[in-house]
C-alpha cells in the first residue's frame, strides 16, 4: 500500500523501524506515524466504539477526533495519527476507554 | 454543463480560439478559465504581456494573441492546469498540455488522446517531454493529433488505479 | 511556570506568517504545534496555489511551508518551537496549558495568537464509522505526507476544492476514483479542478449522495443514490459502487474550543463554518491580548489565512510594545490583498459570513 513512484513526491519505502501490534511484528518507514505505518501494512481497524465495539479507522489525521486511539506501550488513548514510530513500540488495540491507572 | 460536470461545452471552448483558425499556424495559448477566481500567475509569468487579468485577480484573463508566443511558461505556472498551447501544421496538430503522473511516456511513444469528458477520440504521437525551469514536477507534453481534433483534445489518458 | 512574550498556538499558514511578523519587529516567540513537522496543512499541500505572487501562487503547498520556514531562520535566537506539543488549557490569565509526549507544563504569555485552524466534517448516513472511510484531508495527509495509499478504490463525497484537488492527487498517487457525488445541485469547488479529473475519467454526479457504506471490518461497497430539489434520497436510484475506501469532503469547522474555554465571545456563524470568535479588525478577540487568525476566525483558503496572520501577528508585535516598520502601509497592502482574494463569487459565503460577524475588513 506504499506509493512507489509519485510525480511530485519522492518517498522512503524502506521498512526500517520494527514495532510490534497486537503481538505481531511488523516494520514501517523513518517518518511514519504509528496509524501510516499499521494502514500501509493493511491495518484499517485501529479501534473499536466503547459501547457497540464497533470497528474504527482513523479519521481526521490531524490528532483531532480521537477514532484513532489506541495502547502504546501501556499508555491508552494515544493519538497514533499523530504519534510518530519509534522502534520497539508496542501498540495494541484498545478496549473501551483504556485504563490510565491500573488498579 | 461545465457547472455539473467539469466539462466545458464545444461552443465555449471554441470562444477561447482565435477567430481565425489560419492564426494558429503559430503556437497560441488556449486558455480555459471560464469561471472568475482569485488567481493571476499566467499574466505575471507570460514574458510577452500577452495575459492581462489586472488588477483585481478575480477577473478571467484575457489573451492578445498577437503577443502570445505559444512558449508555454504560463502552461506550467496555471495552478489549475487549464491552459495549454495549440499549434495547426499541415493536417496535424501539435498540442502542448501540462502533465502530472508518472510514469512520463517516451519521446514518440503513441498515446491515447482525451477529450474533455474523459473519452478517448484519438492516438497521438509525443514529440516531446519537457521540463520547466522552475517547475520539475510538471512536464510539457507536446503530443501531435490529427488536426480534426484541434478543439476536443484536452489531455492524454491516465491509467486508473496502477 | 515559564513567561514567554508572544506564543502562537498552530504553525499552519497563519502561525507562520505571525510569527514572522513578530519577530521581525523584534518580539520573543513560542510557536506551539501537535505535529511534528511546522506547516499545518501544507505539508501535503502537493498542489499549486491559485492568488497573487504575494501569496506564492503558481508555488505548491509543499514548497511554500519551506519558504514560510525559512522566513524565521534569522530570528532563531528569538524563536522556540514547541512541536509535538498539545494544548490542553487555556485560561483568563494567558496560561497556557500544554503536553508534550509525558510532560505536562505550564506557560504564562503576554500575547497569544490563536492559530488553531479546522477540522473535516462528517456526514451522517448508515455505517459511516467503519474504517475506510476518512476525511479527504486525512487521506491527503496520508498519501502526501506518510507515502501510503488509502486503498485502491475510491468514492470521493463533496465537491468542494478539497474534494476535488484531493480526488486529482488520489489519481496521481494511482488510486482510482471511482466517482464524485455531490449533493447539491452544482460543484462547489473551482470548475478548473473539476476539469482536471473529469477529463481523467472521474464520474462527477450532481444531486447524488452516499446513501450507506457495507462492510464488516471496513468498507467493501457504498450504495450512492441521487437526492431530489430538498435533498432527500430518491427511493429506486440506488446504485452499489465497488470502492474500499470513502473520502469525506463536506467542509471545515473552526478549531475554536480553546477560545472557548479561555471565555472569549464565540458566535455561530454559519458560512464561516461553525462557531467563530468575535474579532475587531485587528483581529483580536473579545479577550485584549488575544488574537485570532486563519481558519478558526472563518473557513477560506490558505492564501487568506497567511494574509490574516501577518496582520495579526502586526498587531500583536504594536500592543507589545514593538515598532513595526512601515506598519500603516503594511497594513493596507495586506488588506488590499485580503480584499481581491474575497472579492470573486466563490468568496460570496465568507463575505456574507463576516457581514454577519459586523467585521470591519
Amino acid at each position: 500500500m506504499r506509493i512507489k513512484n509519485h510525480p511530485i513526491l519522492s518517498f522512503d519505502t524502506e521498512e526500517t523501524i520494527e514495532f510490534s501490534y497486537n503481538g505481531k511484528k511488523l516494520r514501517g518507514v523513518e517518518g511514519d506515524t504509528i496509524a501510516s505505518a499499521l494502514h500501509a501494512s493493511g491495518i484499517k481497524k485501529l479501534s473499536e466504539s466503547i459501547h457497540l465495539k464497533r470497528p474504527r479507522g482513523f479519521y481526521c489525521a490531524i490528532g483531532n477526533c480521537a477514532s484513532c486511539n489506541m495502547v502504546v506501550d501501556g499508555v491508552p488513548n494515544v493519538r497514533t495519527c499523530i504519534t510518530p514510530l519509534k522502534p520497539g513500540m508496542v501498540v495494541n488495540n484498545q478496549v473501551g476507554k483504556g485504563k490510565v491507572y491500573e488498579e | 454543463m461545465i457547472e455539473k460536470d467539469g466539462v466545458a461545452p464545444l461552443e465555449m471552448v471554441m470562444k477561447e480560439f482565435p477567430d481565425d483558425k489560419e492564426v494558429l499556424i503559430n503556437p497560441k495559448a488556449i486558455i480555459e478559465c471560464y469561471k472568475e477566481i482569485p488567481c493571476n500567475p499566467c499574466e505575471t509569468s507570460c514574458p510577452f504581456d500577452a495575459i492581462h487579468v489586472g488588477e483585481d485577480i478575480n477577473a478571467r484573463p484575457k489573451i492578445d494573441f498577437d503577443k502570445c508566443t505559444g512558449c508555454g511558461i504560463c502552461v506550467y505556472n496555471c495552478p489549475g492546469l487549464a491552459i495549454s498551447v495549440r499549434q495547426l501544421q499541415g493536417d496535424k496538430a501539435i498540442l502542448k498540455i501540462p502533465y502530472e503522473f508518472v510514469p512520463r511516456p517516451e519521446k514518440g511513444s503513441l498515446v491515447n488522446v482525451v477529450n474533455r469528458n474523459g473519452d478517448v477520440i484519438t492516438e497521438g504521437s509525443v514529440k516531446r517531454v519537457q521540463e520547466g525551469k522552475n517547475q520539475k514536477q510538471t512536464c510539457l507534453l507536446h503530443v501531435e493529433i490529427h488536426r480534426d481534433f484541434i478543439y476536443d483534445a484536452i489531455t492524454i489518458e491516465v491509467p486508473r488505479g496502477s | 511556570m515559564k513567561n514567554k512574550e508572544a506564543v502562537i498556538i498552530g504553525a499552519g499558514p497563519a502561525g507562520l506568517k505571525a510569527a514572522k511578523q513578530l519577530l521581525e519587529a523584534g518580539a520573543h516567540v513560542t510557536i506551539i504545534d501537535r505535529n511534528k513537522k511546522l506547516g499545518g496543512q501544507l505539508v501535503k499541500q502537493t498542489h499549486k496555489f491559485f492568488g497573487s505572487e504575494k501569496q506564492y501562487a503558481s508555488f505548491r503547498g509543499i514548497d511554500i511551508l519551506e519558504i514560510l520556514v525559512q522566513g524565521l531562520k534569522p530570528f532563531e535566537d528569538r524563536l522556540e518551537i514547541l512541536n509535538e506539543t498539545s494544548v490542553v488549557g487555556l485560561y483568563k490569565d494567558k496560561v497556557v496549558a500544554c503536553v508534550k509526549h509525558d510532560n505536562f507544563f505550564k506557560i504564562k504569555a503576554k500575547s497569544i495568537i490563536m492559530a488553531t485552524g479546522a477540522s473535516e466534517k462528517h456526514l451522517p448516513f448508515e455505517n459511516n464509522d467503519l474504517p475506510g472511510i476518512y476525511a479527504a484531508g486525512a487521506v491527503q495527509t496520508l498519501m502526501n505526507e506518510y507515502g501510503v495509499k488509502p486503498g485502491d478504490k475510491v468514492l470521493m463525497v463533496g465537491s468542494g476544492n478539497i474534494g476535488l484537488i484531493v480526488s486529482y492527487q488520489l489519481l496521481q498517487a494511482g488510486v482510482d476514483v471511482v466517482a464524485l457525488v455531490e449533493a447539491a445541485p452544482q460543484i462547489s469547488g473551482y470548475l478548473v479542478h473539476a476539469s482536471k479529473i473529469k477529463r481523467l475519467g472521474v464520474d462527477i454526479l450532481m444531486q447524488t449522495s452516499i446513501k450507506r457504506a457495507i462492510g464488516k471490518d471496513q468498507v467493501e461497497q457504498v450504495e450512492i443514490w441521487e437526492l431530489d430539489e430538498v435533498w432527500q434520497g430518491i427511493p429506486g436510484t440506488e446504485r452499489v459502487l465497488g470502492v474500499d475506501t470513502v473520502c469525506i469532503s463536506v467542509g471545515l469547522a473552526p478549531l475554536t474550543e480553546l477560545l472557548m474555554q479561555i471565555g472569549a465571545d464565540v458566535e455561530y456563524i454559519r458560512e464561516l463554518g461553525g462557531n467563530v470568535p468575535r474579532i475587531d479588525f485587528r483581529y483580536e478577540t473579545s479577550i485584549k491580548g488575544v488574537y485570532a487568525c486563519g481558519d478558526v476566525v472563518g473557513i477560506e483558503e490558505a492564501s487568506s489565512a497567511m494574509v490574516e496572520g501577518a496582520m495579526a501577528g502586526i498587531h500583536a508585535a504594536h500592543d507589545l510594545g514593538y515598532t513595526v516598520e512601515d506598519e500603516s502601509r503594511k497594513l493596507k497592502v495586506l488588506q488590499e490583498e485580503l480584499k481581491f482574494l474575497r472579492s470573486g463569487p466563490h468568496a460570496a459565503k465568507v463575505r456574507a459570513g463576516y457581514t454577519k460577524l459586523e467585521v470591519k475588513t
